[in-house]
């Protein structure tokens, strides 16, 4: 027998999918398939080897950007956080760079970089980065004062307060902001293959859509939202084997 | 009968060494003088009360013992020493615990060993015997969130106890806990008093409470704090513990202090 969380998650897979197929039934418009043409040139995607090769190349700007945005944001979230000066330097430009139109920075960084990878990573990463960031600081700021004091008071180091009190604190803090990081890292994965040069899936999306293969269309936008669940549930993963006791205290499946 | 010992006990109250001692303690934040020219001696083996009504500065006082606030001059000495800083002699127990959340009873109780780099086993070792000690054994595994408050301050109490410093430095710390395991903390405390040689500070605002744990209560006056009294309880302090509320002694030393404190609160 199925556990009740699982049997429900079920239902609204069922639900969303079958209303997608009625849509692509009556149909709402003509570019748009229903679930089973759009699962079925999926599955001729990926046997083909069509889907491979796209994430090949979808997934290096991707990677890059997000292991850069996640060493790079944290460290320097812990910095502002810690530090005063750091904030001063630091902040202004991370909330300028959370507010800025991505879409009207690209021919800019194109003049700079490229059309290449450089220009790619450099999208995930703005995308991607100052959610990190601005999470991991505040995160940091915010842990309970007796906490450090405690630390201090017991003869930790600087270090040890950091490791063994600051950063456990501010983990469930820091992992909220690196999963909208990662999610934003993916819309810019897809935005740079868009806007810059239609590479991997991105070029799936653009050439299907120009010859109005729908269902292709369909099916690579699919791949690409479950790729992202799936790698946020990875990340889910890590964080409760790294910091065991974070998801105690709430209700979870 | 109670009368001679009545003076002896006075004798050594007044007789025993001085484990810490503050002098001329100025802190000063901004223009608020928070605390002005404090001079206080804590006797060693002894309890000692910081009393007073709220912003008096008890709570200010005792994290310069500590050495985790620095007084803006004057100086603290712990067994002839002077203070720079938090040190190996001094443990302290937190109002609101300061306990990690995303740790077990267990980790809690031997964070204070664990900061100071002690062996994995030899310092859970220690920790388990604290953990019994102040009642919470069968609970080594369990996480804070799951424990009551009075068990919160148990691990707080374990923790401190655990790193064996001279000095035990407690802020309020039964403030955060309901009235009847407050009562039985304080019958703890007084035990816990006659048993282990510490030297123990004591940071309250509840003068039963004061009363009812110290060897020397020092009263503080606000804006800026001084010392205005030390009362020395004598009579009680070796009865029986369920007596003591009904003493006279006990009942007039409360209602001394409240009639030298109630000018002062609003």
């Amino acid at each position: 027998m199925l556990s009740r969380p699982t049997l429900l998650k079920i239902l609204s897979t069922l639900i969303v999918f079958g209303a997608w197929e009625i849509a692509g039934r009556i149909p709402v418009s003509y570019a748009f398939p229903t679930f089973i043409e759009s699962m079925q040139a999926l599955a001729r995607m990926t046997f083909d080897g069509t889907l491979f090769t796209a994430y090949g190349e979808t997934l290096k700007p991707l990677v890059i950007g997000i292991l850069i945005s996640t060493v790079l944001g944290i460290s320097i979230g812990l910095a502002i956080g810690l530090s005063g000066w750091f904030d001063w330097l630091m902040s202004p430009i991370f909330i300028v760079m959370q507010a800025a139109p991505l879409a009207a920075l690209i021919p800019l960084l194109v003049m700079a970089y490229g059309i290449g990878l450089t220009s790619k990573v450099f999208v995930v990463c703005i995308m991607a980065m100052p959610v990190i960031v601005l999470n991991t600081s505040s995160a940091v700021r915010n842990t309970p004062s007796s906490l450090k004091e405690m630390g201090r008071s017991f003869l930790g180091s600087d270090l040890e307060i950091i490791t063994k009190i600051i950063i456990p604190s501010a983990s469930p803090i820091i992992f909220s902001g690196l999963r909208l990081g990662v999610s934003a890292g993916f819309i810019g994965a897809i935005l740079s293959e868009l806007k810059i040069t239609p590479t991997g899936v991105g070029d799936i999306i653009t050439y299907s859509r120009s010859i109005a293969d729908y269902p292709s269309m369909y099916a690579a936008i699919f791949s690409i939202i479950l790729l992202a669940v799936l790698f946020l549930n990875l990340l889910e993963t890590i964080e409760n084997i790294l910091f065991e006791g974070n998801n105690r205290g709430y209700v979870s499946d | 009968m109670s009368q001679t010992k009545e003076a002896f006990a006075k004798a050594t109250a007044l007789d025993t060494e001085i484990a810490v001692s503050t002098r001329n303690i100025c802190k000063n934040y901004g223009a608020v003088e928070a605390l002005k020219n404090l001079s206080l001696d804590f006797p060693r083996g002894q309890l000692t009360s910081l009393l007073g009504p709220s912003g008096c500065g008890k709570t200010t006082l005792l994290k310069i013992i500590a050495g985790l606030l620095e007084p803006t001059s004057g100086e603290v000495e712990v067994n002839g020493r002077l203070v720079t800083g938090p040190g190996p002699n001094r443990a302290f127990v937190f109002q609101d615990f300061a306990l990690l959340p995303w740790a077990s009873v267990m980790r809690n109780v031997a964070f204070g060993l664990e900061l100071r780099g002690v062996a994995k086993s030899e310092r859970e070792a220690i920790a388990e015997r604290y953990i019994r000690e102040v009642g919470l054994a069968g609970f080594e595994k369990s996480f804070p969130h799951e424990l009551s408050g009075g068990m919160r301050q148990r691990v707080g109490l374990a923790r401190a106890l655990s790193v064996d410093a001279k000095v035990l430095l407690l802020d309020e710390p039964f403030s955060a806990v309901d009235e009847q395991t407050r009562r039985k903390f304080q019958e703890d405390m007084l035990n816990l008093v006659a048993h282990e040689n510490k030297t123990f500070i004591f940071v309250t605002h509840s003068i039963e409470e004061a009363v009812f744990i110290s060897d020397q209560i020092a009263i503080l006056l606000p804006r800026p704090s001084r010392v205005s009294e030390i009362i020395r309880p004598t009579g009680f302090r070796n009865r029986d513990m369920g007596n003591i509320r009904r003493d006279p002694e006990y009942l007039d030393i409360v209602d001394q202090i409240w009639a030298s404190l109630r000018s002062y609160v609003e």
